[in-house]
């Protein structure tokens, strides 16, 4: 593992992760560059962990103003004009994340990220996004060099994480042993096709859920859809249901309901949600641990956090 | 979302947080963006360097000021509104009587010792307040629901003790690297720079044919003797002459590997000083950065040393401790932020280590085994966090169907990371919580007062303040209302044998032992046996009913062990877990075996059904919802999670 020692002020503020992780793991991590886009609640969690984590670099896009729903669910904001006034999201965010840990470089970037070119996205290696974004995924495996691409999204009181680390070697302990291992990861639109009825018939419901969802929204702005939406997102339910030759009553209407009326984030979903994504991420960079592949749910209903293997077993390769 | 119930219980909610580090901080955050409006957080810490990469409220200007004020400060800043009382102080606290903890709807413990835990447990237990426990190391974590009658308390499962290691092993046959740090931190730095007076088991040897006398001169500088030679002194002493004789003995090395002697003038032939001269330059007026790694330029504190660098550093530690702490000595205890100390006891495990045949270990290593550091990262304290906010609500709510104990997991478990599994029924033998009468067999014409105090009333019953009656007849208390004669009549008591007590114990007698802080109150049947065995019950005593959890397997026979020798406190914020070393060996116990107990607490109850959305949905509709999780696990049973549990130990 190339590289220069880490610094006595590293290890002494790193200390207790470095007994986590080790120091290899925690000099990888100083050289890495993560993009996030969309400053949501959860987000904001993500970016406190990965900033304590010790990233090299932070960038944050979010050209919203600050609104009561954006600061309701983001600690980052603090609920006075005078400080939030004039400035957007990410750029209030970007104030508070810097204070967390001065060995990290926060900065902003303006503008839209789908329409950004490779260029930009090869700066990174990591890449969070807030919402389902298949154009982003596929600008994220177009570049030469693995960059990992997460999706979260909280709505009420549930979670949804999706991961594409592409091919991914990694190294984890068995007993006293260190072992190399690699994972194949299908891309978004891949994940998205895999016919319903070859998943598990206990996978989450929150999957299929979330896809009728979020298949309605596509094209709209977040936070668009509404309950006027409601009969819409039934009727595609019922349609996907029966395409995939799923039975409809398995995705309950009340859950839908709940995911189309509940836009809001709940904080400790955040809390927990932002946590699992800052472990993920971190396995990512560090090649160290087995990252979960490749959708994570939580559901504060039946207080599980789920991981769901939606890929095509052909193309799995371990 | 929350629901207008959810909110408005929210909303009026007081709450108790004991605790305002790693979990404490990341709960703060969360229940101030939930609606949380009065809270009151205690801890008696004050912030540290090694704090900032999880408690992220604090900042480096903060060093050295109170962890609960300058928590309750950040929190303030995005939500002014709130309330929040901080308390600098330790919960252990008499102001924190039971009127105290009747104020709050609900009690949420980040605390990272078990003292702290069974304390707290047991005063909300007397104010009937439900309490949410939680405890994480590294990637595992978990959080626990405690309600007064409905759950098991916090104390009806056994909780692992902290490990101890037998005496022996600690002087003379030590086979791990911890025993050598064991041997070097409370054995021979104790001896060298602690207090004189304290007994100090360094020359134990099994066959003991030299005389004490000669043993005790040999650790003291002779006036005017030169540093370095006094250093070499001391290291062919522990590391040569002692090794010797202890080689001598047959008995001993039957079945094992003799240690080699190791002397200073084989490993370093030439004089130190003529390696550095540095020592003499090093103007340094601020002791704490004085350093033998410094002085060596050595420095790496993950590189592991060689038998020749750890050598150099014992004698360069030696000698600046004489050289500019001097006036320290004779009353150091050892200090893991102590840089000097760490790398005296270092070099020292290290080279005994390389006596026995032992590998050695860097100096990030032994600091953190010396140290019981708990290693320790922000993301798991938040998912922790959210998972305790979550549970609190349902306390509040009152929902006791929907409670739940959640196991934040390191590997995915049954496609599992996050895994919520059902409270248990309170334990109708827990002392603590069910009254349950514990049985002492004590030999009461040997057995004093005194031993009885020490050894069950503190050290197993955790009772720190007690107060022991024979019926109506005081025996003993503690307190600072007592007057001169009636603090002479107990001390006094503590001196007699029990069947000679005022009050005479014997066979048969029941005394109740109490603690009035934490309102518990115990009874102990007392049944008189004359022997006892020395290996096994050393304590001269053995106490029933009340359960311990099983020791590490290879550690066993320590754990009644008389004779044994711990590595200090458990400053676990964890799950009673031994930090660094415990976890590579795969002895990590995170889910204490539950007792096999019946678990749901829902059984045959029709309370009322969680709405996770707003009030108005009607009850066909709700229905529907229960119905929709028919088919899936909800409860982990019992014996999945044991063998689950079997199996996340194999594989570590």
């Amino acid at each position: 593992m190339d590289g220069e020692e880490l610094t006595e002020q590293e290890t002494a503020l790193y200390d207790r992760q470095i007994r986590v992780w080790g120091a290899d793991a925690q000099r990888r991590l100083s050289k890495s560059h993560i993009l996030v886009c969309g400053m949501k609640g959860t987000v904001a969690e993500f970016c406190k962990n990965i900033v304590l984590a010790g990233v090299g670099s932070l960038t944050l896009m979010d050209d919203r103003v600050v609104t009561e729903e954006a600061w309701s669910a983001n600690f980052l904001i603090p609920p006075d004009e005078n400080v939030y006034g004039g400035k957007t999201i990410a750029e209030v965010c970007c104030d508070s994340l810097k204070d967390f840990n001065p060995m990290v470089r926060v900065s902003v970037e303006k503008g839209d990220l789908s329409s950004l070119d490779g260029e930009f996205y090869d700066k990174f290696d990591v890449v969070v996004v807030s919402c389902c974004s298949k154009l982003i995924n596929e600008k994220c495996r177009k570049l030469s060099k693995r960059v990992a691409f997460y999706t979260v999204d909280c709505r009420d009181s549930c979670g949804e994480i999706f991961v594409d680390l592409q091919n991914h070697k990694y190294s984890k302990q068995k007993i006293e042993e260190t072992i190399e291992c690699q994972l194949q990861y299908p891309s978004f639109e891949e994940a998205i096709s895999v016919p319903w009825r070859a998943l598990p018939r206990k996978a989450s419901k929150l999957y299929f859920a979330l896809r009728g969802v979020f298949e309605e929204a596509e094209g709209r702005s977040p936070g668009e859809i509404s309950i006027a939406d409601l009969p819409a997102v039934l009727k595609l339910k019922k349609e996907l249901c029966e395409a995939n030759a799923l039975n409809a009553s398995h995705v309950t209407d009340s859950l839908l309901e709940r995911l189309i009326i509940g836009t809001r984030e709940f904080p400790p979903v955040c809390a927990v949600v932002g946590g699992i994504l800052g472990q993920e991420v971190i396995k990512a960079i560090s090649c160290k641990g087995e990252p979960l592949k490749n959708f994570f749910f939580f559901d504060v209903m039946d207080g599980k956090g789920v991981v769901e293997d939606v890929s095509n077993p052909k193309k799995e390769s371990k | 979302m929350v629901s207008e119930r959810q909110l408005e219980a929210i909303k009026g909610a007081k709450v108790l947080m004991v605790g305002a580090g790693g979990i404490g901080c990341e709960l703060l955050k969360t229940l101030a963006l939930s609606g949380f409006q009065d809270i009151h957080i205690i801890d008696m810490d004050t912030i540290e360097v090694s704090n900032l990469n999880r408690q992220f409220l604090f900042r480096q200007s903060h060093v050295g000021q109170s962890k609960a004020k300058v928590a309750r400060d950040a929190v303030l800043k995005f939500r002014p509104q709130m309330s929040i009382t901080a308390h600098h102080a330790n919960v252990k606290d008499p102001k924190f009587n039971v009127e105290f903890f009747k104020q709050f709807n609900v009690v949420l413990n980040g605390l990272d010792n078990l003292d702290a835990r069974r304390h707290v447990n047991r005063l909300c237990l007397a104010a009937d307040v439900p309490l949410v426990e939680s405890g994480t190391t590294g990637f595992l974590g978990q959080v626990t629901v405690h309600v007064k009658g409905k759950t098991e308390c916090y104390e009806c499962q056994p909780k692992p003790a902290p490990k101890t290691y037998p005496v022996c092993t600690i002087t003379s046959t030590p086979s791990k690297f911890v025993h050598c740090i064991v041997w070097a931190k409370d054995l021979l730095f104790a001896k060298l720079f602690g207090d004189k007076n304290q007994e100090n088991d360094l020359n134990v040897r099994s066959s003991d044919a030299s005389s004490s006398a000669h043993a005790e001169d040999v650790f003291v500088r002779r006036k005017d003797e030169d540093i370095d030679q006094y250093g070499r002194r001391i290291y062919d002493h522990v590391f040569g002459y002692n090794i010797e004789v202890a080689s001598s003995n047959e008995e001993t090395w039957k079945n094992r590997n003799r240690p080699k002697p190791i002397y200073s003038a084989d490993v370093m032939p030439e004089n130190l000083t003529e390696q550095n001269g540095n020592v003499a330059k090093n103007c340094v007026v601020d002791t704490s950065s004085v350093s033998a790694m410094a002085s060596l330029g050595l420095k790496n504190p993950q590189d592991t040393w060689t038998l020749l660098e750890s050598s150099r550093i014992f004698l360069e530690a030696l000698k600046l401790f004489f050289a500019k702490r001097e006036k320290e000595i004779g009353n150091l205890s050892f200090d893991k932020d102590d840089q000097l100390a760490v790398e005296f006891v270092t070099a020292a495990a290290n080279i005994r280590a390389a006596s026995f045949g032992i590998s050695l270990h860097s100096l990030f290593e032994a600091k953190g085994i010396a140290g019981n550091i708990v290693h320790a990262v922000a993301t798991t304290n938040a998912i922790i966090a959210g998972l305790i906010v979550i549970e609190a609500i349902k306390v509040l709510l009152k929902d006791t169907d929907k409670y739940r104990m959640t196991y934040c997991l390191e590997h995915i478990t049954k496609k599992m990371l996050l895994m919520p599994v059902e409270p248990y029924e309170p334990n109708k033998s827990c002392y603590v919580c069910s009254e349950t009468p514990l049985s002492l067999e004590i030999n009461t014409s040997r057995s004093k007062l005194r031993d009885f105090v020490e050894k069950i009333v503190k050290a197993k019953l955790g009772i720190n303040f007690p107060l022991i009656m024979h019926g109506s007849n005081l025996l003993y208390e503690v307190g600072d209302d007592l007057d001169e004669v009636e603090v002479a009549n107990y001390a006094a008591n503590l001196e007699k044998v029990l069947s000679q007590l005022p009050s005479p114990v014997t066979n048969g007698t029941m005394l109740t032992v109490e603690d009035l802080q934490q309102e518990l109150t115990c009874n102990i049947n007392i049944k008189h046996r004359e022997e006892f065995d020395e290996e096994k019950e050393p304590d001269g005593m053995l106490l029933s009913g009340w359960t311990q959890a099983p020791p590490a397997k290879d550690d066993k026979q320590s754990m009644n062990d008389k004779q044994s020798i711990g590595n200090g406190g458990d400053s676990s914020n964890a799950l009673q877990t031994e930090p660094a070393d415990a976890v590579k060996d795969g002895e990590m116990e995170e889910i204490s075996e539950p007792s096999g107990k019946k678990r749901k607490l829902s059984e045959g109850s029709k309370a009322s059904i969680l709405d996770a959305t707003d009030g108005t949905r009607n009850h066909k509709e709700v229905e529907k919802l229960d119905d929709d999780d028919d088919d899936d696990d909800d409860v982990v049973m019992f014996d999945d999670l044991d063998s689950m549990t079997n199996k996340k130990k194999r594989l570590q």
